[in-house]
C-alpha cells in the first residue's frame, strides 16, 4: 500500500516537500509583513503632509525655552532640545538605578522576612507585600508624594541633622563636595585596594585549594577598599571641601540638593518593585529541595556555610530570570515620573518638548528607541549572569 | 513501485538501508540495514544510549535520517509531506510514557485520529474502539478520563488506540520501562496475544521473557550499531560478539 | 520531673496526648515569637514600630472620620472625611454615563459576571452553550455600552470610573487571547521570519512603558489610519491595549505550551494528526487550561494598569477622584481620594488574586495521578 503521489504536478510537489513549503511560508508571511508596514508608513507620511508636518530631527538643536527643576549637567532654558533630552534620560537613570539597588535591598531583606520562624516579622512582610502588590503603581508615586510635600515642613523648620543635612518640602540639602588635587592620592589608593581585593580573592582560593588554609577574605578586602583609603584620607588632611547647605532667608544656599519628587518616585518605586522582589526570593529559597539541606547538615556543614554554598547558589538560578523582569518594570514604571513633576525623559522630550514643538512622531520614536536601549542592556547583563549560572545537565 | 501478490517470505514492510543519523557533530546512527518481512516480530535490545529508540522513531518520521534509504510499506520516507502522512497512517506507536491525551476520554483517545485522519464516521470509530478496548481487556473505562486509570491500564488504552488506526506495523518503545512492577504483566501479555495474530511488531524492550515467547528475531544494538541479528534460540544460547556477551551477562545476570 | 513509666504489651499502646509544655498558647508565643535573644528583640521591635504607626493611623481613619456631608466644610477637621464617597459614588462608578441608561451597564456586568463563570468554572450547567455565550459576549457588552441598533448611543468619552476599567481590562484579556495564542506558536515555530517577527514585536511591546503606547494611542495613531478615518479615543485606547496584553499574554500561553509533555505531539503526529489537527485538539486545550492562572494574572495586572489612562485624559476611578478634589465643594482633600481608591483596588485586586491561586492548586491537583 504504497502512495508516491506527487510525481506528476511539480507544484504539488514543491508543496509537500517540508523544506519547500516552509520556504514558500516564509516568503509569503514575509511579504505579507512588509506590505502592512508599507501601508501604515505611507499612511503616516500622507496623513502628516496633509496637515503640512514632514519626520525630521532638526528641532532637537532649536531651544528648548524651558526650566528642568533637577539637572545633574550644565542646564538653561536657552540650551537646545537635545540637551533637554540628555537631562532628562540622566534622571531616568538615576532614578532607575537607585530604584534597583534600593529595591533589591529592600527585596531581599523582606523574601528573608517572610521566611523568618518569628510569627510577627513574618505577618507584618505577608501584609506589606499584599498591600503592595494589590494597589496599582501609580496611586503609590501619588500617595508617597502627597505624603511627603504635606508632612515636610517649609526651610525655615527643616529637620536639621547636625547641622550639616537638612529636610524641608523642598527636598534634602546635603553637603557638595569639592575634590581638591590630593585627593587623586586616595584615590589611586581606592582603585589599588580594589585590585588587590580582586588578586587576593584568587589567590586565596588558590592557597586553600593546595593547603586547606581559609583566609579570611571579606575582611581582608574590607579593610583594602575602604578602611586604608580612609586612614590615608585623614593623613592627607582630608583633602574634599565641603559646601555645606545653609539658610539664607527663605531658602537654603549651598551644598547639593535631593528634590522631593526624586525622593518620591525613588522611594515609590523601590517599595513597589521591593514586594514583588521579597515573593520572587521566598519562592527561589523555597524551591530548592529541603533534601539539599539535610545532605548538607549531615555531612556537617555549619548551618550559614549551608546557606551560602549550598542553598543560595541554587535558589540564585531560580530566582535571576523573575529578578530582570521587576529591575525591567522598575525602569518603565519610571516613565509615571510626569505625574508628580519629576523630569524625566517622557517628561521632557516626550512631554513639554513634544507640546511645544509638535513633533509627536520624533519624540516618541525618541522615547521608545531610549526605552528599549536600556531593557535591553538590563537584559543581556542578567541573561550573562544567569549563563554563568546555569546547571550543567546530561 | 505497485503492489505484487504478497508472499510472506519475501514481501518486506520495512527496509532499511545504509542509514546513518547525526545529532549535530555526534554519530548516534552508524550504517544501519535493516529488512524487516510482513508478521514478523523483531525484538530489539542493547544498553542505554544505543540508538535503538531513535531508530525506530525513524521509521514513523519522529526523527529524520540525513544519510540511507528507509522505505516503509513501498513508500519512501523523505521530506515529501504527503509520504510521512502516508507512512503514520499505517505505523502505530506505543510509547514509554503512554502519551494519551489527559483532557480526552479513553474513548475520545481511541477515536479523535480515525474520524480526523480516515474521515471515519463517528458511531463507525466508536465501535472500532470499543472492539479495541474488549481485545486489550478494558471496555469499561471507556468514558474515564487517562488520569484515572493505573499505568497498565493507560499503556493497554494507547495500544488500543494505535491499533483503531489497523496499522500494518507495529513501534514499541520500551512499553513497560514505566511501568510498576505488578502491571508488566497485564501490558506484555496483551503484545503476547497481539503478536499472536500476525501483525508485523518491532519493540525495543529489556524484558527476555518476552523476547524468547514471542520473537522472531532478536537484534542487539551498541553504539549506535546493529551488533547482532539472530534467532532467540541463537541469540542467547550462543551469542557470537563480546559486546552481547556483556549485554547479556549483565541483564540475565540478577 | 518524674515520668510515669507505664508498659504496654505490643499492640495495646494508646494515642497519648502531648507533653503539656509542648502546646499551648505560652509554647506557641515561646516558639514564634520569643524563641531566642534576636528573636525577642525583633517582636520588641515590631510591636514598639506598630504602636508608633497604627492607633493614629486608626483614628484618622475611623474614629474621628466624618462618613456623612454634601461638602468639605460638613467634616470635623482632625479625621478623615469620607463623606465625599457617598456624594461621589455613583461618578466613581459609571462615570458620566447618562443617568437613566445605567440599567444597561449594570445588565452589562451581570452578563459579565455569567460569562465568566462560563470560562472559569467547570461544572457549570449546559457548560457547551454557556461557552458559546462567552464567546458571544463581548460583541453583546459592547452593544450594551455604547449603543446602536435599536439602543440609545452614548458616546465613548462619557465613559469613566470602574465601569472604565472593566471595560478597559475585559476588551484588552478577550482581545489579547487570540493575537497572544498567534504570537506564542509563531514563537515557537521553525521558520525562522515568523519566529523572529513575533520575538521581535513582543520584546518591543514589553520594553517600552506603557505610557509611551497609551500617548501614541492618543497622539499618534490616527496618522497610521488611511486619511479621512477617524476613531474615538477609547477606541484607539482599546487598541493599544490590546496589542500591549497580547505581547504578555504570548508569554503566559507560551509557558502553557512549554510544560506541556513533549510526547503529546508526538503521540499525535504518531498517530497521523497534521500540525494544525494537532494543534486544534491536542496541543491548545491543554496549554490553555495549564495557562488560565497566568491569564488571570494578566488581567489582574491590566486592570491595575488602566489607571494610567489618567495621563491621557480618560477618567478612570483615579482620575474621577482627581476630578472630585478639584472641585470646589471638596478642595485639598486628595489623601482621602487617593486612600479610597487604593482601598478599593486592594480589594479588588486581593480578592481576584485569592480566586486565582485557587485556580493555580486546583489545577494543580487536577494534573496529578
Amino acid at each position: 500500500m504504497s502512495s508516491p503521489t506527487s510525481s506528476t504536478n511539480p507544484l504539488l510537489r514543491a508543496w509537500y516537500d517540508k523544506e519547500t513549503r516552509s520556504v514558500i511560508v516564509q516568503i509569503i508571511a514575509a511579504a505579507l509583513i512588509i506590505s502592512f508596514f508599507a501601508y501604515i508608513i505611507n499612511n503616516a507620511v500622507v496623513n502628516l503632509s496633509n496637515i503640512g508636518k514632514d519626520i525630521n530631527f532638526s528641532f532637537l538643536w532649536d531651544n528648548a525655552s524651558y526650566d528642568i527643576n533637577q539637572h545633574l549637567i550644565e542646564y538653561s532654558s536657552t540650551s537646545s532640545h537635545f540637551t533637554a533630552m540628555i537631562v532628562g534620560l540622566i534622571n531616568t537613570l538615576l532614578v532607575a538605578v537607585a530604584g534597583i539597588v534600593l529595591a533589591t535591598i529592600l527585596g531581599f531583606l523582606l523574601g528573608v522576612m517572610r521566611l523568618s520562624n518569628n510569627w510577627l516579622t513574618q505577618k507584618i512582610a505577608y501584609v506589606y507585600i499584599e498591600y503592595i502588590r494589590n494597589v496599582p503603581v501609580l496611586l503609590h508615586i501619588l500617595l508617597l508624594h502627597g505624603l511627603i510635600v504635606s508632612s515636610l515642613p517649609r526651610p525655615k523648620g527643616s529637620y536639621n541633622f547636625g547641622d550639616t543635612f537638612f529636610l524641608n518640602n523642598r527636598g534634602f540639602q546635603m553637603p557638595s563636595p569639592d575634590f581638591q588635587s590630593l585627593f587623586l592620592i586616595v584615590g589611586a589608593f581606592i582603585v589599588g585596594g580594589i585590585t588587590f581585593a580582586w588578586w587576593f580573592s584568587r589567590h586565596a582560593q588558590k592557597v586553600q585549594d593546595e593547603t586547606g588554609k581559609a583566609y579570611p577574605v571579606a575582611i581582608i578586602n574590607i579593610a583594602a577598599i575602604v578602611l586604608l583609603p580612609l586612614a590615608v584620607y585623614f593623613v592627607l588632611g582630608s583633602p574634599i571641601e565641603w559646601d555645606v547647605p545653609a539658610l539664607k532667608g527663605f531658602n537654603f544656599k549651598g551644598g547639593m540638593v535631593v528634590r522631593p519628587e526624586f525622593i518620591a518616585l525613588w522611594l515609590a518605586l523601590s517599595f513597589y518593585t521591593a514586594a514583588f522582589i521579597g515573593e520572587i526570593v521566598r519562592s527561589g529559597i523555597v524551591a530548592i529541595d529541603h533534601g539539599q539541606t539535610e545532605a548538607a547538615q549531615a555531612l556537617g556543614i555549619s548551618n550559614s556555610r549551608v546557606l551560602k554554598l549550598v542553598v543560595i547558589p541554587q535558589a540564585l538560578r531560580v530566582i535571576i530570570p523573575p529578578l530582570t523582569s521587576q529591575y525591567l518594570n522598575l525602569a518603565k514604571n519610571s516613565s509615571l515620573a510626569l505625574a508628580i513633576g519629576y523630569m524625566d525623559i517622557v517628561a521632557t522630550i516626550g512631554g513639554i518638548s513634544l507640546n511645544q514643538t509638535g513633533r509627536e512622531m520624533e519624540c516618541m520614536l525618541i522615547v521608545m528607541a531610549i526605552y528599549l536601549a536600556i531593557s535591553l542592556i538590563i537584559s543581556s547583563g542578567m541573561n550573562w549572569y544567569n549563563n554563568r549560572m546555569q546547571l550543567v545537565e546530561r | 513501485m505497485s503492489e505484487t501478490q504478497s508472499n510472506a517470505t519475501t514481501d518486506l514492510c520495512i527496509e532499511i538501508r545504509n542509514m546513518n543519523k547525526w545529532y549535530g557533530d555526534f554519530h548516534v546512527l552508524k550504517n544501519i540495514n535493516l529488512a524487516v518481512t510482513r508478521g514478523e516480530k523483531i525484538v530489539i535490545c542493547g544498553p542505554s544510549g544505543s540508538g535503538k529508540s531513535t531508530m525506530i522513531r525513524c521509521i514513523n518520521r519522529l526523527e529524520e535520517h540525513q544519510e540511507g534509504d528507509i522505505i516503509v510499506d513501498g513508500t519512501e520516507l523523505t521530506n515529501d509531506l504527503k509520504n510521512i502522512d502516508a507512512v503514520r497512517r499505517e505505523v502505530g506507536m506505543v510509547f514509554q510514557h503512554f502519551n494519551l491525551f489527559p483532557h480526552l476520554t479513553v474513548l475520545e483517545n481511541c477515536t479523535l485520529a480515525p474520524i480526523w485522519v480516515r474521515k471515519v464516521p463517528r458511531a463507525e470509530a466508536e465501535a472500532t474502539a470499543m472492539e479495541f478496548l474488549e481485545r486489550v481487556k478494558i471496555p469499561e473505562q471507556a468514558n474515564k478520563y487517562p488520569g484515572q486509570l493505573s499505568g497498565g491500564q493507560q499503556q493497554r488504552v494507547a495500544i488500543a488506540r494505535s491499533l483503531c488506526m489497523r496499522p500494518n506495523i507495529m513501534l514499541f518503545d520500551e512499553p513497560t520501562s514505566a511501568l510498576d512492577p505488578e502491571m508488566i504483566k497485564e501490558v506484555l501479555d496483551t503484545m503476547v496475544s497481539l503478536a499472536e495474530e500476525g501483525i508485523t511488531m518491532l519493540c525495543v524492550t529489556h524484558e527476555m521473557g518476552f523476547a524468547k515467547k514471542v520473537a522472531d528475531r532478536v537484534i542487539f544494538m551498541d553504539e549506535g550499531e546493529i551488533i547482532e541479528s539472530n534467532t532467540p534460540h541463537e541469540f542467547f544460547d550462543n551469542p557470537q560478539h563480546d559486546r552481547t556477551k556483556l549485554f547479556l551477562s549483565q541483564i540475565l545476570g540478577h | 520531673m518524674t515520668m510515669t513509666k507505664q508498659t504496654y504489651a505490643p499492640g495495646t499502646h494508646p494515642s497519648l496526648p502531648p507533653p503539656k509544655n509542648t502546646i499551648g498558647v505560652t509554647f506557641w508565643l515561646k516558639e514564634n515569637l520569643f524563641s531566642s535573644a534576636t528573636n525577642s528583640i525583633v517582636t520588641l521591635v515590631s510591636i514598639y514600630l506598630l504602636y508608633l504607626a497604627l492607633p493614629s493611623a486608626i483614628n484618622w481613619l475611623f474614629i474621628d472620620a466624618t462618613y456623612v456631608g454634601t461638602n468639605r466644610k460638613d467634616c470635623a477637621p482632625d479625621g478623615a472625611c469620607l463623606a465625599f464617597i457617598g456624594e461621589r459614588f455613583n461618578l466613581f462608578v459609571y462615570g458620566f454615563y447618562p443617568a437613566e441608561l445605567r440599567w444597561r451597564v449594570n445588565l452589562a456586568t451581570i452578563l459579565l459576571a455569567v460569562a465568566g463563570a462560563a470560562v472559569l468554572w467547570d461544572k457549570i450547567p449546559a457548560r457547551k452553550h454557556m461557552l458559546k455565550f462567552a464567546l458571544a459576549y463581548p460583541f453583546i457588552g459592547a452593544w450594551l455600552l455604547s449603543g446602536g441598533l435599536g439602543l440609545e448611543p452614548v458616546g465613548t468619552h462619557l465613559f469613566g470610573g470602574l465601569m472604565l476599567t472593566l471595560t478597559i481590562g475585559v476588551t484588552g484579556i478577550v482581545g489579547s487571547l487570540p493575537l497572544g495564542i498567534l504570537l506564542a506558536l509563531g514563537r515557537q515555530s521553525d521558520l525562522p521570519i515568523i519566529k523572529y517577527f513575533c520575538i521581535g514585536f513582543i520584546e518591543f511591546i514589553r520594553g517600552v512603558p506603557l505610557i509611551t503606547l497609551l500617548f501614541v494611542a492618543s497622539t499618534m495613531l490616527s496618522y497610521f489610519l488611511p486619511p479621512g478615518t477617524t476613531f474615538d479615543l477609547l477606541m484607539r485606547v482599546l487598541i493599544m491595549v490590546t496589542l500591549f496584553a497580547s505581547a504578555y499574554m504570548a508569554e503566559v500561553i507560551r509557558g502553557g505550551l512549554q510544560a506541556l509533555p513533549k510526547g503529546q505531539l508526538e503521540a499525535a503526529e504518531s498517530l497521523g494528526l497534521n500540525y494544525g489537527q494537532a494543534v486544534r485538539f491536542i496541543i491548545l486545550p491543554q496549554a490553555l487550561k495549564i495557562s488560565i492562572p497566568g491569564i488571570v494574572n494578566t488581567f489582574i495586572g491590566l486592570y491595575k494598569d488602566s489607571t494610567l489612562v489618567i495621563v491621557i485624559g480618560l477618567l478612570d476611578p483615579l482620575g474621577i477622584g482627581r476630578a472630585s478634589v478639584a472641585d470646589s465643594d471638596w478642595l485639598g482633600l486628595s489623601t482621602e481620594v487617593y486612600l479610597f481608591v487604593a482601598v478599593f483596588f486592594f480589594i479588588s485586586c486581593f480578592g481576584m488574586a485569592r480566586y486565582s491561586l485557587y485556580l493555580e492548586n486546583k489545577l494543580n491537583t487536577g494534573h496529578k495521578r
